[in-house]
């Protein structure tokens, strides 16, 4: 488990992904040897929430109790959470339909037109989703956390469908290597899907915190209200 | 009498693998081999030791340690193998094991642990991979385009006059053959395929 006194480097060195992390929390690349818990105090992030969410991203068996939670600084989790759809919505989805375009327009036949409606419905499913969560569960927290309990949406709501939304980032790739014709583009359709599966690997985990560390700590932010 | 349990403790301090040994031999159940002290010659040497039980501290295993585990499982598939756990050890190699003991499991505990193994390792039916059949069947078949056509498990089984469990069971594996999940996955799926 990463802890506030090693260095962000060794962190990034045992897990990549934590790169992509870093600027949904403001802190910019370029910190030398510095440890976690000083670039954090140096760009004002509570680093034990950082660490929480990198320990999630790494450790697949991981995950807080509500007494951890409890114990850590979750005033950034909104913020975290809506920055990271902002990079899915604004940066990675528009960058892999883009992409995706490009090789369906050069296939012959339907399949091209076939890939790309999917694509357009699930990108559309996944805004659907972030949009709800946004206007309806997480200002149930932010209400909380400012000491003042608010009529809850169904916040099951989201939590339910992760699930289809998963079953479409599983699909999508395979339909493209397996069943696109594989002789247009070929390193282009590779690293699409890499794109692909890079993407689906950080919204499994970003799923997993709204299932596993939101829901639960709303739902304790009530209980000890009453 | 039941006969021992032999256990294969891989360990490679002293103080351990004899209090290990210790507590294990107080219980009556079992037998201790002698222990090994890294894990270089495990493979070669199980088909003649045959161990009931592994117990193996994590951190001896090889750089590809899913590799070694399962080619250990292949050799005795019945045979429960136990994480070791004294140290700091990755989840991710504590993943690769169905059993740990803590070493600060208690001595009622510890028994208790690997009893409980061997009844769920003997009940086991061992999963072997052979050559499956991944085209669909006509009725799969069948089943899939309405599925991608928008139909409930219900609605098909009302159509196909077949019940919703039967149903349930072609969409398994359908999923099972094709990886899709998704209903519109398997909506691509039809289409690419000219089942629809």
């Amino acid at each position: 488990m990463f802890t506030p006194r090693m260095k962000l480097a060794d962190l990034i060195k045992a897990n990549h992904n934590i790169m992509l992390l870093l600027p949904r929390f403001g802190i910019p690349l370029g910190f030398g040897e510095k440890s976690v818990q000083d670039v954090c105090a140096a760009h004002n992030v509570p680093v034990d929430f950082m660490l929480l969410i990198c320990n999630v991203y790494t450790f697949d068996d991981y995950l807080p109790d509500i007494e951890q939670l409890a114990a850590t600084n979750m005033q950034p989790l909104v913020p975290y959470l809506k920055e990271s759809h902002r990079y899915y919505t604004g940066e990675r989805l528009p960058h892999i339909e883009a992409h995706l375009h490009h090789i369906a327009d050069r296939v012959e036949g339907k399949y091209g037109q076939i890939l790309k409606q999917f694509y357009a419905d699930f990108r559309r499913e996944i805004e659907d989703h972030f949009k709800y969560e946004e206007q309806y569960d997480f200002p149930v927290l932010l209400s909380l956390q400012n000491g003042e309990r608010r009529k809850r949406s169904q916040m099951s709501h989201s939590q339910r469908s992760h699930s289809g939304l998963v079953d479409k980032m599983n699909d999508l790739p395979q339909i493209v290597y397996k069943y696109l014709p594989g002789n247009v583009l070929p390193e282009e359709t590779i690293e699409l899907v890499f794109d692909i599966l890079q993407l689906s690997a950080d919204i499994q985990k970003h799923a997993l915190i709204e299932d596993k560390i939101l829901i639960p700590y709303v739902d304790w932010l009530e209980r000890s209200m009453k | 009498m039941t006969p021992l349990v032999s256990v294969l403790i891989v360990e490679p301090s002293d103080i351990i693998c004899e209090g290990l040994r210790s507590l294990l031999h107080e219980s009556g159940r079992f037998n201790v081999l002698a222990p090994m002290h890294d894990t270089t010659s495990l493979e070669e040497r199980l088909p003649a030791i045959r161990p009931d039980v592994l117990i193996v501290n994590p951190t001896l295993l090889s750089a590809t340690p899913k590799q070694q585990l399962a080619a250990i499982a292949t050799m005795r598939p019945l045979m429960p193998v136990f994480a070791l756990v004294y140290q700091y050890v990755e989840c991710s190699l504590l993943e690769c094991f169905s059993h740990i003991i803590d070493v600060r499991a208690s001595r009622s505990s510890l028994i208790s642990t690997i009893n409980d193994a061997l009844k769920s390792g003997s009940a086991k039916t061992v999963k072997v991979e052979t050559d499956e059949n991944y085209e669909l069947s006509d009725r799969e078949t069948d089943v899939l385009v309405l599925v991608a056509k928008g139909l409930s498990s219900k609605e098909i089984a009302d159509k196909l006059s077949i019940s919703v469990h039967t149903v349930n069971s072609h969409r398994k594996n359908i999923t099972h053959k094709t990886g899709i999940k998704s209903v519109a996955g398997l909506a691509v799926y039809a289409m690419i395929h000219n089942l629809m």
